[in-house]
């Protein structure tokens, strides 16, 4: 179990209650489950690191626990209810230092202090859809849902936002324009936010400029977007809407710089890679698929058995160890063969894939001697 | 003596009358001599065909007992690229989730089916007959006429009327053309193309009518995820019985992503041999999107849409 979850780079929560691991090089996803107790409510509804260095995953299901689940170890360590299922799914779940936040449907946020039982809760307004986390000010949240704006919050004064956007004006019917923010993503480097809405548009909010109404509008598409993430260079995004269809847009003058084929069903889950120009997609069509961002094509293609109803999320190493070796060919074995040529940073990763390599790839060094040399 | 070409499109075989070496039938300008020549190319290519059949025949009576089987013609069915998504009849995880899924209840039979369908705003004649025999081929099933309304705004009364299914038959220029399949309490909306509707009385050598008798279900070449929901989909529409009364049998039968419906009435003549007759309209369909919720085109989220350009690329990937 162990070996099975260190080799997984992504991770994706099911409808089922049945946290997958997947690993790139072997196409496989792998299940971790409780008990087998498999039921509905168990549905994950969240995913999250749960801390600095990626080696535990927070899963948030429907009935209100939160599982902490250790990649090290590969076995659920701990549990804890966070609220019961009558007060709506998570809608998101972020860790600082020692304290777990999460957000219901409700708009209920709350604050986890580790050891003691109160909470501190922040009303983030009905019908939440999403709540994100600042990555580089880590006490600072976002919230928003149907009918209610993106709402910047910081934990330590919860009892204002410090930044609450306004709708656009007036369409040229002098209509209210609905708002149906889905989800959001905190741009780096800079103060300003990014949301998808559930009616096709693409807003960019700047808490730094005197307007609280959208710096930047885009459309892409006729359908809701359901999720959002930020490649590692800055100006684009991409996003997913309910058909599968995903685009690349571009956030100096909000154009569509080009579209991801591939998927079939409603994109559910998004998430780009820190550095690399990768982004994994999960849907409701049941299959991870990995794209490259520069050349929009299909890299990895893995089917998951049930609906993928949640988040993936990667780890950083894994998947620079797992693409080097998809590139090169038969790369398990070039590993054994080629450790003294190999100098870089990626030792440690190498040194558990080379132990994979050897025990996997002995009866195949003889054949495939051949074929790579 | 062969003459060597190096023309991709070209006579390559032994010819009566000699060629310059380039040389193509397509070079020749005038329409006459040009069908001449080409037909004369297509006569000798048949001839050489026929010599090989014929050869190939000799060779096979003379090796008798020892001759290799007989090759196994490609088709695009036997081409098929394996889809990972296949069911595995042992998976467990396939299994927990179509025990808890939307049909469950219909597949503990804690429900039973009650269909109501209907059409787009004013059908004509031709959709109306298909309705018609829909209901008698469908038991439990009430034909309602559309009025202008809202589909969403049908479906809440459906459910408090207690209906499991609502069947809503798209027509154009007179003629039925899609299919909105929608489970009730909350379950997956499927869309359909819809073509080659044949009516009872346009069908040669049918039996007579069929009776109240609830038929039994074939679902054929279901093997993909996907096409397990259609089919659970389209078992759920009839009374889960296993006691068949009444001699009377519904196909859908998949095959390319299409799917066929048949209707027959069947008799055993003795143990082998099965006698059918078909009663009922016929009618091809097309899965066009599987939607999760109720029907909710704009904001719904899809489970599978057709992308056509995405599926033409390869001929032999189905999805069904």
């Amino acid at each position: 179990m162990a070996d099975k979850s260190q080799v997984c780079s992504v991770w994706v929560g099911s409808e089922t209650g049945i946290l997958k691991g997947v690993s790139l090089s072997k196409k496989q996803a792998f299940n971790f489950c409780e008990m087998s107790c498999l039921s509905r409510d168990q549905e994950v509804c969240v995913l999250g690191w749960g801390d600095e260095h990626e080696t535990e995953v927070l899963v948030g299901s429907v009935n209100g626990t939160v599982k902490t689940f250790s990649t090290e170890k590969g076995i659920f360590t701990e549990t804890r209810q966070c609220g019961e299922s009558t007060q709506g799914r998570f809608t998101g779940i972020a860790v600082t230092d020692s304290a777990l936040i999460t957000c219901v449907e409700t708009g209920l946020l709350r604050v986890w202090k580790e050891g003691s039982t109160d909470t501190v809760e922040i009303n983030a307004g009905t019908n939440v859809c999403r709540m994100r986390q600042n990555p580089s000010q880590r006490n600072q949240v976002a919230t928003g849902g149907k009918e209610n704006g993106l709402k910047v919050w910081d934990l330590e004064r919860p009892e204002t936002p410090i930044f609450t956007s306004k709708n656009v004006r007036n369409d040229w019917l002098d209509l209210r324009v609905p708002e149906w923010v889905r989800d959001m993503s905190f741009i780096p480097d800079s103060d300003k936010i990014v949301t998808c809405t559930g009616h096709h548009q693409v807003r960019v909010y700047d808490p730094a400029s005197p307007q609280r109404r959208p710096v930047l509008e885009a459309h892409f598409g006729e359908y809701p977007l359901t999720a959002l993430s930020l490649p590692a260079n800055q100006d684009s995004v991409v996003v997913g809407n309910t058909h599968g269809e995903l685009a690349i847009l571009d956030l100096r003058k909000g154009l569509v710089r080009g579209c991801l084929k591939g998927l079939a069903g409603g994109v559910r889950g998004l998430q780009c890679h820190p550095s690399l120009p990768l982004v994994a997609t999960c849907g409701l069509d049941r299959f991870l698929r990995v794209h490259s961002l520069e050349d929009r094509s299909l890299q990895h293609k893995v089917h998951t058995n049930t609906l993928s109803f949640s988040y993936t999320l990667s780890t950083p190493e894994a998947i620079t160890g797992d693409v080097e070796e998809v590139k090169e060919e038969g790369g398990e074995v070039d590993e054994v063969w080629d450790t003294m040529e190999m100098i870089n940073d990626q030792a440690k990763k190498r040194a558990t894939d080379e132990e994979e390599a050897v025990v996997t790839g002995v009866e195949k060094t003889t054949k495939k001697r051949k074929v790579v040399k | 003596i062969m003459i060597e070409k190096t023309e991709p499109e070209h006579v390559d075989a032994p010819a009566e009358f000699s060629f310059p070496p380039t040389f193509s039938v397509s070079e020749i300008k005038n329409k006459q001599r040009r069908h001449l020549m080409f037909m004369k190319l297509k006569q000798e290519k048949r001839k050489q065909k026929v010599a090989m059949k014929k050869k190939k025949k000799k060779e096979r009576d003379a090796l008798g007992d020892k001759a290799p089987p007989k090759e196994v013609p490609k088709t695009i069915e036997n081409q098929r690229v394996y889809d990972e998504t296949t069911v595995n009849p042992e998976d467990e995880e396939v299994a927990f989730d179509e025990g808890t899924d939307e049909f469950s209840a219909y597949f503990n039979r804690l429900t039973n089916p009650k269909v109501l369908i209907t059409t787009s705003d004013r059908p004509r004649g031709r959709t109306v007959r298909f309705c018609n025999q829909l209901a008698t081929v469908i038991p439990d099933a009430h034909v309602y006429y559309r009025r202008g309304l809202a589909l969403k705004k049908v479906i809440p009364q459906c459910i408090a009327r207690g209906f499991t299914y609502l069947m809503v038959i798209n027509e154009d220029r007179k003629v039925p053309n899609g299919m909105v399949l929608c489970h009730l309490p909350d379950g997956p909306t499927a869309h359909f193309k819809v073509s080659s509707v044949r009516l009872r009385k346009e069908m040669k050598r049918r039996g007579k009518d069929p009776t109240e008798h609830s038929p039994e279900v074939i679902l054929n070449n279901f093997t993909t995820r996907l096409g397990h929901s259609m089919g659970r989909l389209f078992a759920a529409l009839f009374p889960h019985d296993p006691q068949f009364v009444g001699r009377q049998v519904a196909t859908f039968h998949n095959q390319r992503d299409f799917i066929f419906f048949r209707f027959h009435r069947y008799i055993f003549k003795n143990e082998q041999r099965v006698g059918i007759q078909e009663l009922g309209p016929r009618f091809t369909l097309k899965l066009r999107s599987l939607q999760k919720g109720t029907f909710d085109s704009k904001f719904g989220e899809y489970e599978w849409v057709l992308k056509r350009h995405e599926n033409d690329v390869c001929r032999r990937r189905f999805n069904l």
